[in-house]
């Protein structure tokens, strides 16, 4: 009885900060219209055909790691281990993918398995032992750390295949191939959120879970899902990433869990869970690849670049609650 | 400030019977509705106004205006025969008006001391620095004044929904409150601790405070209130002495309308037993908990809180392990380790706390109501919007939920078109059978009549109820047959005739 009041406390204060979500999206497009106009406006060299083509594909990355991402804080979570998941399924890849040995869907295949064993391992952990999932992620960071470190043996592993380097590296009619997968991938996890139960599984278990258990919904298989995903699309970017650097790096991806985190909140997915819309995150993702892209073209170095961003994650949260409040 | 030394009850206008405050032609809206249309009111000294009407009709926006959580567009409030402008929550408590809310507002992990003075803790030896004794010493006296056994050292954690309620009564007292506005206090209280509650009300009257007391119970009003005011629809209908209103003059006052009677006849025939539990216990919860449900049949669950009545239907809906017991349904013998397999076998659950278990903050009325039946409206794999519209339409209407579309948010209804939200989720999975627990606390009478209609509905449909209810005359009124547990325990089955308020309370309370 006691323990109810407090947590009808909790909720009401939850469900204040976790409230409409399309006023968001349309809040953070309009920044990134603007931003796009300054830059438009400032420099000549942004608004051409070849650097928004290099934007789209160093976003990439990042977006398939937010959009993974953007499940799980839906449901009330976070990942912490998407960097390192990234290194492990980039290094087991580029293992399998030296010139004439294994086909293609060889090293496809076993990092998409080592992705999905560790968003898998994850998703168990959290729901069988209740810990937290940021202590739980961030554990499985530290140990795919290793893990990466240990399949490499702490050297880069490289000389792989064309085929393998197509998926970073080529073009599909003048469309660099990570593009299309942002895309593709885009579309799949839009019509996973929106459309089919899971997705509304998912808002219905960050926004309260214990509605969530006593509406029928398995909320330990809704979040084995999204930490399950989260992996595989960690695999994906890994591939992605070890392909366009033709090289499995041990040390890849630190820090990438951290954007990845950013992008979504920045696109207007609560950290409280319950709300979040995959266009947002990737409105987020690209005002991330925009602003970094921008800075470099107007020659501010990297270090004002982080300071830079630091401030626009933070900003974008106040203008977001603002805009709740209002 | 109310300085936690001085001591208390020094008021002074310690007449009764003259205005302690006045509201006039009060009138508030919001983004072109009016939530308050020249609302009247008057408080006298000493007096316990209870406030009534359905939701919705300006109880609370009346009272958050009186609090300084809102500010009036037009009209005067007087205080003590001055005009008041309110400044805002920390003017209300300074000039004497408190407020213990619905919902108490309290932080678990300090002690009832520290909750008391929070915000105000003294700091007499340096600044920032806790002067912890004069608070303890205060609020000893403070509890002690009240008649209240509690430790000033307790963390409020470790206290009953009843003890913060008199924490919350003992802090509004501390800030020298002339008046306190009580919004259903008793909503979470079992009858002993209502009964102490009314209690300490007579004791603040006698020492010249006065109570707005807020509430949908008629027994209360009748056995507390010494005038009522009753609005509706944000305007203000009339105020008389309670003694002169009885319960349906004063539901016709509340609803506009005359409501012939609160509980529809019973119509529905008994079929075969449907649902069927043997020697259901959790160790701690309840022992030995047996009874047999029969389609179309009304069976209460009543008791006194702690009782152990919720926790017997958490059980059955598969939400807590069951330590020992059998459940048959259909005869079959059934095991249920979730509200998944309860849903999945037919049963239906519609919880007491609509906020912690049923509304998902910022979903919408379509997607909370599809949200146990989603599978229904699955075409190739995804989401048919269109059916999906099609079933929570249909059910918005059978259950004449008012809302400004099926997109708006549920958190945003009031608490009776909340709980006919949820009661539409359930519905829609299509049980046969369903235990609502309180489905009526905190909603106006209106809606209430329409739970009452609705569940006589669904009993003519053959669909089997199990009903918790505190309220007796809601028991009573529906329940074909009610099985009474007291401490864990069940002590009675009774039926037809044999049930009546005064044996169901002599089965409750254990000797």
């Amino acid at each position: 009885m006691k323990q109810k009041i407090t947590t009808t406390i909790l909720q009401a204060r939850n469900s204040y900060s976790t409230r409409v979500r399309s006023l968001g999206v349309f809040g953070i497009l309009l920044a990134f219209v603007v931003i796009c106009a300054a830059l438009a406006l400032t420099t000549p060299r942004f608004l051409t055909v070849g650097n928004l083509t290099i934007i789209l594909t160093q976003v990439s990355i990042n977006a398939l790691l937010a959009f993974g991402v953007t499940f799980v804080i839906i449901t009330g979570g976070i990942d912490l281990s998407l960097g390192s998941m990234v290194a492990v399924t980039g290094v087991a890849a580029a293992l399998f993918a030296h010139p004439d040995t294994y086909p293609l869907v060889v090293p496809l295949g076993i990092a998409l398995a080592a992705g999905v064993a560790m968003g898998g391992f994850n998703g168990l952990v959290i729901t069988r032992s209740k810990v937290p999932p940021f202590i739980v992620t961030l554990g499985t960071m530290t140990i795919g750390r290793g893990l990466a470190l240990i399949l490499s043996k702490g050297r880069p592993v490289s000389n792989l295949s064309d085929t393998f380097n197509f998926i970073g590296g080529g073009q599909v009619f003048g469309i660099p191939f990570p593009i299309i997968i942002l895309v593709v991938v885009f579309g799949l996890c839009t019509l996973l959120l929106k459309k089919t139960i899971w997705g509304r599984y998912m808002y219905a278990v960050g926004g309260n879970e214990q509605a969530a258990r006593a509406s029928g919904i398995s909320v330990a298989k809704v979040k084995m899902i999204v930490y399950t995903l989260c992996g595989a699309l960690a695999a994906l970017a890994g591939i992605v990433l070890t392909s366009r650097i033709t090289t499995g790096q041990p040390n890849a991806g630190q820090g990438f869990e951290l954007d990845a985190i950013a992008a979504a909140i920045i696109g207007g997915t609560s950290t409280s869970g319950g709300s979040g819309t995959m266009t947002g995150t990737l409105i987020g993702a690209l005002l991330i690849g925009v602003i970094s892209n921008g800075l470099d073209l107007l020659n501010v170095t990297s270090y004002y670049q982080e300071v830079v961003m630091g401030v626009i994650i933070i900003g974008a949260v106040v203008l977001d609650g603002l805009n709740r409040k209002g | 400030m109310a300085n936690p030394d001085l001591p208390f009850f020094h008021f002074m206008d310690n007449q009764t019977a003259r205005p302690v405050l006045v509201v006039r032609a009060l009138s508030k809206s919001f983004g072109g509705i009016k939530a308050l249309d020249k609302v009247e009111f008057t408080l006298n000294g000493g007096e316990v106004h209870a406030l009534m009407g359905e939701n919705g009709a300006g109880k609370s926006t009346l009272m958050k205006i009186l609090m300084g959580l809102e500010t009036a567009d037009s009209g005067e409030i007087m205080l003590a025969g001055k005009s008041w402008e309110n400044h805002g929550v920390r003017d209300a408590l300074d000039r004497g008006i408190s407020m213990i809310h619905q919902e108490l507002q309290v932080v678990p992990e300090l002690t009832v001391a520290e909750n008391i003075f929070l915000g105000r803790e003294s700091t007499r030896w340096l600044p920032g620095w806790l002067d912890d004794r004069s608070i303890y010493q205060t609020t000893k006296q403070l509890l002690t004044d009240l008649g209240v056994a509690l430790d000033a050292h307790t963390r409020m954690k470790y206290l009953s929904v009843a003890e913060m309620q008199m924490v919350e009564i003992a802090k509004a007292i501390s800030y020298d409150a002339r008046v306190i506005i009580m919004d259903e206090p008793t909503s979470a209280l079992s009858e002993k601790e209502v009964a102490a509650l009314f209690g300490i009300i007579k004791d603040l009257k006698a020492k010249g405070v006065s109570i707005i007391y807020i509430s949908h119970k008629m027994e209360e009003i009748a056995q507390i209130a010494d005038t009522v005011t009753v609005l509706r629809d944000g305007k203000y209908v009339g105020t008389k002495p309670a003694a002169e209103l009885d319960q349906s003059t004063l539901i016709t006052m509340m609803v506009g309308r005359t409501i012939d009677s609160l509980f529809p006849e019973a119509t529905a025939e008994k079929g075969e037993v449907v649902l069927s539990v043997k020697n259901l216990s959790i160790p701690g919860k309840f022992q030995d908990i047996s009874f047999d449900l029969r389609a179309g049949e009304v069976l209460g669950l009543a008791g006194l809180m702690g009782a152990g009545r919720t926790e017997v239907a958490r059980a059955i809906f598969g939400l807590d392990p069951l330590a020992e017991g059998e459940i048959f349904i259909k005869s079959e013998k059934t095991t249920i380790r979730s509200p998944e397999d309860a849903i999945r076998h037919g049963i239906g659950y519609v919880s007491e706390d609509r906020k912690a278990w049923g509304c998902v903050p910022g979903m919408s009325v379509l997607h909370t109501m599809t949200l146990s039946s989603l599978r229904d409206h699955l075409r190739g794999g995804f989401i048919d919007a269109g059916s999906e519209k099609a079933a929570a339409s249909r059910m918005a209407t059978d259950l004449h939920i008012k809302t400004a579309g099926l997109s708006q948010q549920v958190l945003q209804l009031s608490g009776g078109n909340q709980q006919k939200v949820l009661i539409g989720k359930t519905l829609l999975a299509e049980p046969e059978i369903i235990i609502f627990d309180e489905p009526t606390r905190g909603i106006d009478i209106g809606a209430k009549h329409e739970i009452y209609k609705l569940i006589r509905q669904l009993t003519a449909q053959g669909i089997a109820v199990l009903l918790i209810s505190s309220e007796l005359p809601e028991v009573l009124g529906l329940c074909d047959r009610v099985l009474v547990l007291a401490e864990g325990r069940q002590t009675a089955v009774l039926s037809g005739q044999t049930i009546s308020q005064e044996k169901i309370m002599n089965h409750a309370i254990q000797r």
